[in-house]
């Protein structure tokens, strides 16, 4: 019997997704005795691909976050530390633990989880490959809720070659999520090496940002460069909504999750406060309990902007906002194949350098919220250091369902990148 | 808002004057199907509690619904039924509160795009009166599970087999005027949905539930405030509870104060209605489409396909019944619930005439079906044997009085077939026998020769004779001819 394709590889699982057998928190106290009786559609189908789990990695509590810093357990820190300092760097979030897990070397790949960034933003702050499919393309069955109609898996690993590898086998149709598209899956890994002669870049104008590093563009117009060198065609567009993208996730995605986490009530699994008097303070309690600070904060925001009197300023508006987003990519798609962008508008910050603001750290998903809006593909791809000899990643972004041709432009930036650097084995005491 | 026509008729006294009841309703009606709107867990009822708990209706980390074919299908054929409009783009909506019956801690319903728009109802009073009520929509939704405060002095259990089960939410236009409306109504919405089958209709089973919207107004005014009364949950309960709530309302309007909107529970024990929840305390159910499901979308054709499909309604039975020969009352009666129609009609399909089998049912069967608490399902008598028994009569085999006398045996000795089995072995046959009754006229005229000087002299006291001949043949002679008989004996003049 011929070996399958992934048989023997060790994998890390983002512990959102459910793990039959295998406690399973989303970071959170409220899941802090889980053990979930099922297993989500995805790892299924890594395990019947022969995968094998190495751990559950930590994540930011609910994927909600951008340094891995809001889960219950404690922090990930990042692999990578700043040339000549010992400063623990935040690895991103929210899948903190996967990012560093395939980093550091702790696994071959990870499963991560992408609302706003989640996949993208962490692998470019460590040095890895992010994937984040169409919306659709993997089954959400099993994983934990965040914003539904923007969650979607995708692989972490060391290169874009085993990111076409794994999507292939975590993608699928799956009957039992309503969302999942059933749409044949490509064999990405026999379309990734044709080379992008002809293949049509835009450059969205929008992109540049006031206040971003200088290295951020410098890497950029690199990646330009490195693309019209394989015979790309370079081509200027406009994504004119860029600006209310954030505005609008921040209320979408609080939206949706305050109506997904009100299943966390402590009644049938999960934490349950002890000594309330009555029903409410039952709630009140297990959920005051139960979860973090982050997650308050955003059950706040969504309970809010779906409020009688609130939900047309707030609610309805971001979602006319996503619709022009997405007609911005959809135009700018006639013309070109791909866009190329940075992936993150800085490198890894130091631990406890932003959780006091949260408005600062939500400008971390700035440019990877755009594409979950869309329900588009995207990858981030490490491409070089920042000046301090940190990771930073440029982003490809396609059409729906074109992960292909995501792959083929991130393979491209991966051979002109050549990105070789590794962070120094400093956890490692002897 | 819209201010519905008056129907004077329908107007009650108040010591200030008159007022009109305006009353709207929604009924929760559970679709007849073999699992839950977004789940494969079984629906039967009675089950052994949570026996019947998918993942997905314990809302576990992860679970996605999706949607159930069948039961859509259930409420275009209802929409359908209904002669209201079938939307062919609806949306699923989540429903936001806390309970801990609801375990997602939303309901999947659906709110501003319903899969059914605007129909219409026709109702049959028992004035011969027809009153059309407007429907203004029906959607489908999820219903909760149910809370157990009964099984433990300080915990309340959850018994989650009905939670996620589909409920189609019909809702009426504040059409009706008197709590006989309401119950007519209620009535045909329960006889439209057995017919099509996509609900059970059985109300002690929950299978169908009522929230009754009554207010009052005084004639041609604006529409007064609405109070909800929720748990009304039979015929009888209706009526009593609009009854009671609008006696209510008036004595407060009538004594200088004003309706607060509020959602009121109907208490059966003592007939009243009681202060549930005020607008003021009402949820933000913080309603947005539900990211989990596509909206809901199918094609004319298909619709068209179920509409060929449909089985005939107890409107279009009810013009049947009437072309063939019976009074629109009659024809409403045996509609009405579709076991009796079909009853009817295989009557008709024994050979009985039309009109006869309506009069019979109509007349006799029901009346004993109703003291004895059965239905027509439950009855003891075949469809058969009462045909034969009504052919009897027809075929003068025996005489109308008969006729009762063998339902009544037939009731007790359910022998199925009357004619051999009752009349023809216990001599119950008509005399047809001109001779024989004769002779017994003359017998009852030869013992009684004063009462028949009398009757001489006042003709219409012949009826006693004719009452006498019939005890005397043990009823079996045919009065008909036991009054010409008379009439010639006594010489009395023709009727007429």
């Amino acid at each position: 019997m011929p070996a399958a394709t992934l048989e023997g590889i060790p994998l890390a699982i983002k512990d959102l997704f459910c793990t039959q057998g295998v406690r399973t928190t989303a970071a959170s106290r409220i899941l802090d005795n889980f053990i979930p009786t099922y297993e989500s559609t995805v790892s299924q189908n890594l395990w019947d691909a022969g995968a094998v789990m190495v751990g559950k990695t930590n994540l930011d509590e609910f994927a909600m976050g951008s340094s891995n810093e809001t889960s219950y357990f404690g922090p990930v820190t990042n692999p990578w530390r700043a040339r000549g300092r010992n400063d623990d760097l935040v690895p991103g979030g929210s899948s903190g633990g996967s990012a560093t897990a395939v980093a550091a070397h702790l696994a071959l790949g990870a499963t991560g989880t992408d609302t706003g960034g989640s996949i993208r933003q962490p692998a470019a702050v460590t040095g890895i490959v992010g994937l984040k499919p169409t919306y659709g393309r993997c089954s959400r069955w099993g994983i934990v809720a965040f914003a539904s109609s923007l969650d979607q898996a995708g692989p972490m690993t060391r290169t874009v070659h085993d990111a076409a590898i794994m999507l292939k086998t975590m993608a699928s149709h799956d009957p039992r999520d309503s969302t999942s598209v059933d749409a044949p899956v490509p064999d990405y890994e026999s379309l990734l090496e044709g080379g992008i002669k002809g293949l049509k870049v835009g450059i969205p104008k929008e992109y540049r940002i006031d206040g971003a590093p200088p290295e951020i563009d410098e890497l950029w117009n690199r990646g330009v460069e490195w693309l019209r060198a394989q015979g790309a065609e370079i081509i200027e567009v406009s994504l004119p909504h860029t600006k209310y993208a954030l505005p609008a996730y921040y209320i979408v995605a609080p939206a949706e999750a305050s109506s997904n986490l009100a299943r966390y009530d402590g009644v049938r699994y999960g934490h349950r406060a002890s000594g309330a008097d009555d029903l409410i303070g039952l709630y009140e309690r297990t959920r005051a309990e139960g979860f973090g600070r982050e997650v308050k904060r955003r059950i706040m925001i969504g309970t809010y902007v779906l409020s009688a009197g609130y939900y047309d300023a707030y609610y309805l508006r971001a979602q006319r906002v996503r619709t022009l987003i997405a007609r911005d990519f959809a135009e700018t798609f006639k013309r070109c194949d791909v866009l190329l962008t940075p992936a993150t508008p800085s490198p890894a910050f130091a631990v406890g350098a932003k959780t006091d603001d949260p408005v600062s750290m939500y400008l971390n998903d700035v440019f990877t919220v755009t594409v979950n809006l869309a329900g588009l593909p995207a990858i981030s791809v490490p491409a070089g250091l920042s000046h301090d000899g940190l990771p930073l990643g440029l982003q490809i972004i396609g059409k729906a369902f074109d992960e292909a041709t995501v792959l083929r432009a991130g393979r491209a930036i991966e051979t002109a990148a050549d990105f070789k650097a590794a962070p120094q084995a400093w956890w490692r005491t002897t | 808002m819209s201010v519905a026509p008056v129907r004077n008729t329908k107007l009650i006294e108040g010591a200030t004057g008159r007022w009109e009841i305006v009353i709207g309703m929604e009924v929760h009606a559970q679709v007849s199907s073999k699992s839950k709107l977004f789940s494969g867990a079984s629906t039967e009822f009675g089950a052994e509690p949570n026996s019947q708990v998918s993942l997905v209706d314990a809302a576990m980390p992860g679970m996605l619904p999706v949607i159930n074919r069948y039961c859509v299908e259930q409420a275009v054929k209802t929409g359908l039924g209904l002669k209201a409009k079938v939307n062919l783009h609806s949306v699923f909506d989540r429903k936001n509160y806390f309970y801990p019956d609801l375990p997602a801690g939303y309901q999947i319903s659906q709110y501003k795009q319903p899969v059914v728009g605007e129909g219409e109802i026709h109702i049959d009073l028992a004035n011969g009166e027809t009153v059309h009520v407007g429907i203004e929509r029906l959607h489908l939704e999820q219903d909760a599970g149910k809370s157990l405060h009964d099984q433990h002095p300080d915990a309340t259990y959850i018994d989650l087999n009905r939670a996620g089960v589909a409920l189609m939410e019909i809702v009426s236009r504040p059409d009706m005027r008197s709590s006989e409306e309401a119950a007519a109504f209620l009535r045909k919405m329960r006889a439209i949905l057995r017919y099509l089958g996509t609900c059970d209709g059985n109300m002690e089973a929950g299978s169908m539930r009522a929230d009754v919207n009554v207010s009052v107004r005084r004639p041609g005014a604006a529409l007064g405030t609405r109070c909800e009364i929720k748990n009304v949950n039979s015929m009888r309960f209706i009526v009593q509870a609009v009854e009671y709530e609008a006696r209510r309302q008036i004595d407060i309007l009538e004594a200088g104060g004003s309706i607060r909107q509020e959602t009121r529970l109907f208490d059966s024990k003592n007939g009243e209605t009681r202060p549930m929840r005020s607008k003021e305390e009402a949820h933000d159910y913080r309603y947005f489409p539900d990211p989990d499901l596509l909206p809901l979308t199918f094609d004319q054709a298909w619709v068209d396909g179920l509409a060929q499909d449909l089985p005939e309604l107890p409107d279009e039975k009810k013009l049947r019944f009437m072309k063939a020969g019976l009074s629109a009352y009659d024809a409403a009666v045996l509609v009405g619930e579709k076991e009796a129609a079909d009853y009817f009609e295989e009557m008709v399909r024994e050979g009985v005439e039309p009109k006869a089998a309506a009069n019979w049912l109509n007349n006799e069967y029901f009346g004993r079906l109703n003291k004895a608490g059965l239905t027509i399902s439950s009855g003891p008598i075949s469809a058969k044997a009462n045909s034969e028994i009504v052919m009897m009569v027809l075929e003068n085999v025996i005489s109308s009085k008969i006729a009762k006398d063998v339902l009544d045996i037939e009731w007790q000795e359910r022998t199925g077939a009357p004619r051999l089995k009752i009349v023809e072995a216990r001599g119950m046959k008509q005399m047809t026998d001109t001779a024989a009754i004769e002779s017994a006229t003359d017998a009852v005229i030869a013992a009684n020769p004063d009462k028949a000087e009398e009757v001489r002299a006042k003709p219409k006291a012949a009826a006693w004779f004719v009452g006498q001949v019939m005890k005397a043949t043990q009823g079996k002679a045919n009065p008909q001819v036991v009054n010409a008989i008379l009439r010639r004996r006594l010489n009395l003049p023709d009727e007429g």
